[in-house]
């Protein structure tokens, strides 16, 4: 199973970003191996439509789940619709989000739960 | 002769000084271009007559032709485009229409289709005459500039045209004080009125449009704005004092200078210094 975990550095140490479209780092862990892959959020300063970029981003990657602290709603109808099982985890590590999520104990994101920012 | 009044924030008093310049100088236009909070018509009360649709195009994908090659979502710089893996999905409010994905595609999948975010109204009045014409975003678009854009085509060059702008100094501002003749600043005579007519200076002066200053309600606050302007070289045009007859009349919606003819009078001099200054420059 791939689970992409928002950060704000790399690595497994890094601490969780809560922000999904505007995190620095996707942390990528394959659970199984606990294999991983940093990448940098490639949306700059994208001017609205961040979430959308982040999505694409992270669905090109193949992931199966994500844990982050809010998605709006742009992004939430994208993962949704490629079935990605969403999780909330907003303070501590990317590890200990894995954990987290490995033990159930996180709580699904069932529609977009930050506004987002489509304004010009 | 067009005239935007703007501020760098709302509540200065922006639409007071629009109203009543167009109405002491009559037989002019009067455009509400604060698109998502229209409130000349609250002083006018006139009965306002639909005029047109504003429309933006924004694609529509035909999915029996999409290859789901991506190249529309990559070639979109406003990520208005996703790619998943069986389908394209379109946020038309992230869209700013610019039709590039339409050439992209190679299969020719995606048309552009009309979508309607605002209307455009007209009223006018023979008593007052003047001509509103008033553009209303609808709830929950975010691109006002198109409305904007489309209301002042409605300007009739052989008149003069008042705009009231939207405050700020974002994108929808900048729709409405760009191609005016000369544009008055409203502001207040306290710091925080001073901050925002600096930051309005500076966008005014970067679009290249000649302007002057308002000072409403003086007597409140300090002489910081004055002193700014007269560092600056920025005509002070007019000071609307912090008077209680402006102010209850204010509170009752009916614009001053049809209760006080000095002020009427007062407007006239205004808008006749505006015309002088601007055949000095050699622009009439
Ligand atoms: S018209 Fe332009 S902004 Fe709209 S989706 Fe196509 S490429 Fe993006
Ligand atoms: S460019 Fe055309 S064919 Fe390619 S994904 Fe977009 S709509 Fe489909």
């Amino acid at each position: 199973m791939k689970i992409c975990v928002t950060a704000s550095n790399s690595g497994l140490e890094a601490s969780v970003d809560p922000h999904f479209g505007r995190c620095k780092y996707f942390v990528l862990v394959d659970s199984k191996s606990m294999e991983f892959e940093s990448i940098e959020n490639g949306q700059g300063s994208a001017s609205g439509g961040a979430g959308v970029q982040a999505a694409q981003q992270v669905i090109g990657k193949g992931i199966d789940v994500l844990i982050t602290g809010s998605v709006g709603p742009n992004a939430f109808s994208l993962l949704s619709s490629e079935g990605i099982e969403m999780k909330i985890f907003s303070s501590g590590s990317v590890i200990e989000a894995i954990r987290a999520y490995e033990f159930g104990s996180l709580e699904s994101i069932d529609s977009a739960n930050s506004p987002g920012k489509s304004k010009m | 002769m067009k005239i935007a009044i703007a501020s760098g924030k709302g509540g200065t008093g922006k639409t007071t000084v629009a109203v009543n310049l167009a109405l002491a100088l009559g037989n002019a236009q009067l455009l509400d271009c604060d698109v998502e909070e229209p409130n000349c018509n609250l002083f006018l009360g006139f009965d306002l007559e639909k005029q047109e649709d504003v429309t933006i195009t924004v694609p529509e994908v035909d999915s029996e032709k999409c290859s789901l090659c991506g190249k529309c979502a990559e070639f979109c710089q406003y990520n208005a485009i996703a790619k998943l893996s069986s389908s394209i999905m379109l946020f038309p409010k992230l869209c700013h229409g610019c039709g590039g994905c339409v050439l992209v595609c190679p299969e020719n999948a995606i048309t552009e289709e009309k979508r309607s975010i605002g209307i455009i109204e007209k009223g006018t009045d023979e008593h007052f005459n003047i001509e509103l014409l008033q553009g209303t975003l609808n709830i929950g678009e975010p691109m006002a500039s198109p409305v904007i854009r489309q209301l002042q085509a409605h300007i009739d060059e052989s008149t003069v045209a008042i705009v009231d702008s939207p405050p700020g100094t974002a994108c929808p501002v900048i729709a409405s004080v760009a191609e005016m003749d000369y544009c008055v600043l409203v502001t207040e005579p306290t710091p925080f009125g001073l901050n925002d007519l600096a930051l309005m200076v500076d966008l005014v002066r970067q679009l290249d449009v000649q302007f002057g200053v308002v000072i409403n309600r003086h007597g409140i606050g300090d002489a910081r704005v004055e002193d700014y302007c007269r560092a600056e070289r920025i005509p002070i045009l007019m000071k609307i004092p912090n008077d209680r007859e402006i102010a209850v009349l204010y509170s009752k919606g009916i614009p001053f200078v049809e209760q006080m003819p000095l002020w009427k009078e007062n407007f006239r001099e205004l808008y006749r210094y505006i015309c002088k200054f601007i055949s000095y420059q050699g622009g009439f």
